[in-house]
């Protein structure tokens, strides 16, 4: 693995010291002509994407997205052009090998639904013949990082996971091997608004823990603007119209095209780019589920809060009772609420919004590291942020 | 004659659960109502077994009637019967299923629907006038009995081979191929597992056809079940013909089970 490009620092959290554990990847001339197709469905791309970058790749339907996307990992064979990835180049090399060192996520995961979660992580892993136990230990760990409790899920069928749990599993089994690159085509396409937040996420700790480089297709440029660190914009024939951070496609679109397609509402854009994390959080009473009612009601009431975030053992928020409601009972309830609006220190002010929308709640609950809490925020928090990125624009 | 992938309860398209919230498979789901079957069929056969021994024994037999039922002979009719059946099974397995693989690869899949044609029209053609022609090619006998029923029971192979194999989801092969499994790997690790219901659903289909239409072997001197339904109505002896086809319909539902029977248990977990 060589980190030859350094990756520039892009986006407002590519911080310099970060874990990089990705290669870089260049296209050199890179065409797929499919028979009996007058246009090239990629005519002629060349493209750098730096070590350990999150790169996504937007654009119209039937631009071409897939088919580059699809020829870095030659599940498709270029027509011509060359791919280097890291310094070798991998144009002519035995596809099966290349691929076991390139993670691929597709949409809705592509579990293999006869073997459980556990053998569908560890299969790149057997292949690579590494022996059971490093394998076992692997799947564990694997699916801990993307939120599943192993003793739980190891030995579940996918059918009975969930649409998003899912497609974690589909994300563990792509980084089983430990693979420097990631491809990922409209990977959370197929689940609703809420879960895909969530998934958005989880994509965006892990890769702050990992450090990959990541190729990402999506129809959706808020997804673009919240997980890129540079967004390539694509024209019919995958022609690369823009290519650069969000920040810079969004304040200096390169033609009307890339405008269009942005969308009109740049001004809101500001709330994809800022991040809950970006935001002052307030800081609330807690309290740990199953201790006495009393303290906790003492505590908020001395804080002046009317409100109490209970966590679990582990220090995750599970439920926000009020303090009349805490009053009403001798110890702190257990019980998860559901429908606990919760967003992570990576979501956007949008992703706030929506959720608490979503909920019908005046405010969300904020965590960050393995998902203990890190604080409230407040919907007057992203009212400001819309009313400064509006007197911006205007002045 | 396609045995369509059946909709089973525990398939039942199910409302989008909130993340999180995990679908709890229902263990019984697949099997409740499967074992019951399961359990009814063997013990149809076995009632309609002891049926006809308690007639054979009680019945009063004119000599013909006494000779041609006796243990004996129905012994080795059942014996020729099941022979037939199995050697052309076991013919059809070697050939309708690799042909059936082969039909879904790249190279090949675009002959696919002009098989299917062929096999099709085949299946259409009344099994007694294919007897009759291979006969008069081949010649008579346990050999071209054979020959006769393979090429009558490939097809429902042939088909669900490739109707599993083509019902596999292709992101899952696609997924499979996109981890670095071979061609070759993602057909015997996820194409041939997953297609495994809808393929043994063939085979059992065939099966019962395979019992079923060698009764016509006796036509083409092929021996089988089939002799005493013909010397029954030659001779106009309602026992002999009655006993041949109780026979044979016990012999196809007692096949049918034990085909149901792998069907359940080759059944890939997870489904
Ligand atoms: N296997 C294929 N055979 C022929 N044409 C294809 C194939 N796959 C994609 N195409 C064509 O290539 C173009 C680009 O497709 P694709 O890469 O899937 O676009 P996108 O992912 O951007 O929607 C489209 O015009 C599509 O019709
Ligand atoms: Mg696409």
């Amino acid at each position: 693995m060589s980190e030859t490009a350094p990756a520039p620092s892009a986006g407002p959290v590519a911080a310099g010291d970060r874990h990089i554990s990705g290669v870089p990847i260049r296209l050199d001339g890179v065409t797929k002509r499919y028979p009996g197709q007058e246009q090239p469905a990629v005519d002629d791309v060349t493209l750098e994407i730096a070590a350990g970058e999150t790169v996504m790749f937007v654009g119209p339907s039937g631009c071409g997205k897939t088919t580059l996307l699809k020829m870095l990992n030659r599940l498709i064979e270029p027509t011509s052009g060359r791919i280097h990835l890291g310094d070798e180049d991998v144009t002519d090399q035995d596809a099966d090998q290349l691929r076991r060192r390139i993670g691929y996520v597709i949409q809705a995961g592509g579990l293999f639904p006869h073997m459980t979660v556990g053998t569908n992580v560890g299969m790149v892993p057997r292949m690579l013949k590494w022996d059971k136990e490093r394998t076992a230990a692997r799947i564990d760990e694997l699916l801990d990082l993307v939120g599943l409790d192993p003793a739980v899920y190891r030995d579940r069928y996918p059918r009975e996971l969930s649409g998003g749990q899912q497609q974690r599993v589909g994300v563990a089994r792509a980084l089983a091997a430990d693979p420097p690159i990631l491809l990922m085509d409209e990977p959370f396409g197929a689940v609703d608004p809420i879960t895909r937040q969530r998934l958005q996420d989880e994509l965006l700790r892990i890769q702050e823990e990992l450090g990959k480089t990541i190729v990402f297709v999506t129809h959706d440029f808020d997804e673009a603007v919240k997980l890129g660190d540079k967004i390539v914009v694509f024209d019919v024939g995958a022609r690369v119209v823009q290519y650069d951070t969000p920040e810079r496609i969004l304040a200096e679109p390169a033609e009307d095209y890339v405008a269009d397609f942005v969308g009109a509402g740049a001004t809101l854009k500001q709330l994809t780019l800022t991040r809950v994390g970006d935001v002052d959080l307030v800081q609330v009473t807690t309290a740990v589920a199953g201790s006495p009612s009393a303290e906790a009601v003492a505590a908020a009431r001395a804080a002046g809060d009317d409100f109490v975030v209970v966590l679990d053992a582990r220090g995750r928020p599970i439920s926000w009772p009020t303090v009349a409601e805490l009053t009403r009972t001798a110890t702190v309830p257990q019980t998860v609420d559901e429908r606990l609006p919760v967003v992570g220190l990576r979501s956007t002010l949008n992703d706030a919004l929506d959720t608490m929308l979503a909920a019908s709640q005046g405010g969300v609950v904020v965590t960050g590291r393995r998902d203990g809490l890190a604080g409230v925020m407040a919907v007057e928090t992203v009212m400001a942020a819309i009313q400064r990125s509006r007197t911006e624009a205007a002045g | 004659m396609t045995a369509a992938p059946e909709v089973r309860a525990g398939d039942a398209p199910e409302p989008a659960p909130a993340e999180e919230t995990a679908r709890h498979a229902d263990p019984s789901a697949a099997g409740g109502g499967g074992w019951r079957a399961l359990l009814l069929q063997p013990a149809l056969v076995v009632l309609g077994v002891v049926a006809f021994l308690v007639w054979r024994l009680t019945a009063d037999l004119s000599d013909t009637e006494a000779r041609q039922l006796g243990w004996a002979v129905l012994g080795d009719s059942i014996r020729e019967h099941l022979a037939l059946t199995a050697v052309a099974a076991v013919i059809v397995l070697l050939i309708a299923i690799p042909l059936g693989i082969a039909l879904t690869r790249r190279p090949l899949r675009r002959l696919s629907p002009l098989v299917v044609g062929i096999a099709n029209t085949g299946q259409a053609a009344p099994a007694i006038g294919l007897f009759v022609l291979l006969a008069t090619w081949l010649g008579f006998g346990f050999g071209t009995t054979v020959v006769a029923l393979v090429v009558y029971a490939a097809l429902p192979v042939l088909r669900n081979t490739m109707v599993g194999i083509e019902g596999v989801d292709a992101r899952l092969v696609e997924a499979g191929r996109g981890m670095g499994m071979s061609a070759l790997a993602v057909l015997l690790r996820v194409e041939l597992p997953l297609a495994v219901p809808v393929l043994l659903a063939g085979v059992r289909t065939a099966l019962v056809l395979l019992v079923g239409t060698a009764t016509l072997a006796t036509f083409i001197d092929g021996g089988g079940l089939g002799v005493l339904i013909n010397t029954g109505i030659t001779l106009s002896l309602d026992s002999l013909l009655i006993s041949g086809a109780v026979l044979v319909a016990l012999l196809a539902l007692a096949v049918d089970w034990l085909g149901r029977l792998v069907e359940h248990v080759a059944r890939p977990k997870g489904l």
